[in-house]
């Protein structure tokens, strides 16, 4: 499904490497955990995967079901089945969370060549995906994102996930913010995403959310590589020993 | 004391171009703004009022041509229910237009009530302008008032069905309109006026608007969509106690548009809005200029300033809120942006308060910047291409002086346009 090979990556306008040769594959039905210290490039990852500006691929590839991506616009990865759920969601003053999911659902449908969702059927699916998300009708009208709380946003992430139907999908610390039931919601929207075709990147700092969110492989990135991967059990053992140990080895 | 040369004699030659309407009951109102204008002089560069603007070609004796555009789409607010007054060219087309009796409403053309020795329409025309030339001067609004070649004066006594829809259609590359209208809204009387079209090559409009104690008047306008027209228009508005006025326009190209509102909040309780959304593209200059007076207790007023510009467009505005000494629990908002869409384009702003009470609340805020990275990137990361994203971000930023618009459906016309403008540019 993605498949990121030597991966380097550095600022655009800094001299600063932030990815130093990131190897990662992850296949189709599988859920993978990324895990690492602060500042270790994890959202850099999921950033130049999506294609934010600001960054420069220096080495390597990244391929979405063997198709290069990083040579495509941010759309058109969309298009191509790739959804990131931000770290911090952004806030669109003055347009509405209806018009957003509704343009970017159809503008995907488009450029696959499949044809739009009509109003009424895209009102209710969203409707019906919200309920089970808890997002009530009134936060659809507001502005995308604006006014909403840190935890709000978050579901609001997994909604759009849930609209679009991708094929690689990467949370990037989804579960910070959340209370102990929000955090439920999110992972059982998660966990009704997952399908034989559709693969998981899941970038978090804690054990609680894999515990909802059951992943096959953690990886730990540090200081721009991945330095260890494994299964589960890697995840308790940051969680009770932290990164010090695993890096000390790695060393 | 004497006007400088450059000025008396650009006044002179715009002068000498023009001739005093004869005319029963307005005569001494023209003769009275003539001598104004001839005191005042026409506006030049060097005034400061005309610092960001130039006003040579509004002021120049001949007006420049300016190609007739066809657009392929349909007028503004063709398909509402409303009665059409058509302008060609600033000239009255009855057969263009609507029979002019509508329940709760009389409109009359001024050429008509010219003839006549009296009528209501004395006691405004020229009247607001006039008092709108202190503390700043508005020579060209004057000249309106004494050359005025056409116009309707319009009285709201009920509330009528339907909105009053004048149309100025342009048929002349060379045409030089002065239309002069005016509208009185009784106690209690409630109207919406929609306006529309390219109008003329060079186009000088005033509108006089007096709305009395729990009077309500909606104005919405839409300038546009041809791209050499230049045009300069005032709207002199004074408001009654619990009175309402908004006004909202919408500016699609133009080589040079200035729009002037002065608006006196002179009873208790009254509200003012004045809106404007401008999206220009290369050749295009816009300027708002709008002056507020509170001089009554516990009034709003609103001011919400929106301009796109693209290709080394220029935005201007010049806004300000006067409290005089007693308007107490005054509420004065306003707010000037603008949205860059190239390094080209600039913006100019003056927003000022002048505040003479002390128990009052106001605030204003101007800024100028380019699309938000972030947010065209969260759109795009799902699905949206650039181009769309770009827009969507647009229209958002618009959004705030659009929602201005009460009247769902005229909102609706209007957002569509913007759209047309901005899908026209992919
Ligand atoms: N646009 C940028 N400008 C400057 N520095 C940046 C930029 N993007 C990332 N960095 C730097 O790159 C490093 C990696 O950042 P990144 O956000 O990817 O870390 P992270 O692993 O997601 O951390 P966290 O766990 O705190 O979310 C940090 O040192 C960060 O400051
Ligand atoms: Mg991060």
């Amino acid at each position: 499904m993605l498949e990121i090979k030597n991966l380097h990556v550095k600022l655009e306008d800094e001299e600063k490497q932030i990815l130093k040769g990131v190897d990662l594959k992850v296949e189709a039905g599988k859920v993978h955990a990324i895990m690492g210290p602060n500042g270790s490039g994890k959202s850099t990852l999921s950033y130049v995967l999506s294609g934010r500006d600001g960054y420069e691929v220096t080495e390597g590839s990244a391929e979405l079901e063997g198709e290069d991506i990083l040579e495509l616009e941010p759309e058109e990865r969309a298009a191509a089945g790739m959804f990131l759920a931000f770290q911090y969601p952004v806030e669109i003053p003055g347009v509405g969370n209806m018009t957003f999911l509704r343009t970017a659902v159809n503008a995907q449908r488009k450029a696959r060549g499949e044809e739009e969702l009509s109003a009424s059927d895209f009102l209710k699916e969203v409707r019906a995906k919200a309920k089970t998300l808890k997002i009530d009708a009134e936060m659809l009208k507001r502005p995308v994102n604006v006014g909403f709380s840190g935890g709000e946003k978050k579901r609001n992430e997994i909604l759009q996930m849930a609209m679009l139907e991708p094929k690689l999908c990467i949370l990037d610390e989804t579960d910070s913010g959340l209370d102990v039931d929000a955090m439920k919601l999110v992972a059982d929207g998660v966990n009704a995403l997952r399908d034989e075709g559709r693969g998981f990147l899941v970038i978090t700092h804690y054990q609680r959310l894999l515990d909802h969110i059951k992943p096959d492989v953690v990886h730990i990135l540090a200081n721009g590589r991945i330095v260890k991967t494994g299964g589960p059990e890697l995840a308790l053992e940051v969680e009770n020993n932290g990164y010090a140990g695993i890096l000390a080895e790695e060393a | 004391m004497a006007l400088p040369e450059v000025k008396q004699s650009a006044t002179e030659a715009r002068l000498s171009a023009l001739t005093l309407p004869e005319g029963g009951c307005l005569k001494a109102a023209r003769h009275a703004a003539l001598s104004r204008v001839q005191t005042m002089g026409l506006p030049s560069r060097r005034d400061e009022y005309w610092k960001y603007t130039k006003p040579d070609t509004l002021v120049q004796a001949e007006a420049s041509k300016a190609a007739v555009f066809e657009t392929g789409e349909a007028p503004m607010f063709d398909g509402f229910d409303r009665l059409k007054v058509v302008f060609v060219d600033g000239v009255f087309d009855a057969e263009a237009s609507d029979d002019l009796s509508l329940e709760g409403i009389s409109i009359e053309r001024i050429a008509d009530i010219c003839e006549k020795d009296i009528h209501w329409a004395k006691d405004l025309y020229g009247v607001l302008e006039a008092r709108g030339q202190t503390p700043v001067e508005r020579p060209l609004a004057a000249l309106n008032t004494a050359f005025a070649t056409d116009g309707v004066v319009i009285h709201v006594t009920g509330t009528p069905s339907k909105p009053v829809n004048l149309v100025y259609r342009h048929a002349d590359e060379k045409s030089d309109a002065i239309l002069h209208h005016v509208i009185k809204v009784d106690s209690g009387a409630s109207a919406t006026i929609l306006e529309n079209g390219p109008a003329a090559a060079r186009f000088n409009k005033c509108m006089e608007i007096d709305v009395a104690d729990g009077g309500a008047l909606h104005l919405v306008r839409a300038q546009g969509r041809d791209h050499e027209r230049r045009a300069a228009t005032h709207l002199f508005a004074r408001l009654g106690s619990e009175s309402v006025f908004k006004s909202f326009t919408l500016t699609v190209n133009g080589v040079l548009t200035r729009n002037e509102a002065v608006v006196e909040l002179t009873g208790d309780d009254a509200v003012a809005h004045i809106a404007g959304a401008c999206v220009g593209d290369g050749d295009f200059h816009h300027d708002d200029t709008v002056f507020i007076t509170h001089d009554a207790v516990n009034c709003e007023s609103r001011q919400v300033f929106k301009k796109v510009l693209r290709n080394g467009a220029t935005g201007v505005f010049q806004g300000k809120i006067l409290v005089k000494e007693g308007a107490q629990k005054t509420d004065g908002y306003q707010i000037s942006q603008s949205l860059l869409l190239d390094d080209d384009s600039q913006f100019l702003a003056k927003p000022e308060l002048e505040i003479y009470a002390d128990d009052v609340a106001c605030s204003h805020g101007s800024t100028s910047g380019a699309i938000d990275e972030e947010g065209l990137f969260y759109l795009r990361s799902r699905g949206v291409p650039k181009a769309e994203a770009t827009d969507l971000m647009t229209l958002a930023f618009l959004a705030e002086a659009v929602d201005e618009i009460e009247d769902a459906e005229v909102a609706a016309a209007i957002i569509g346009r913007l759209e047309g403008w901005l899908a026209r540019r992919h």
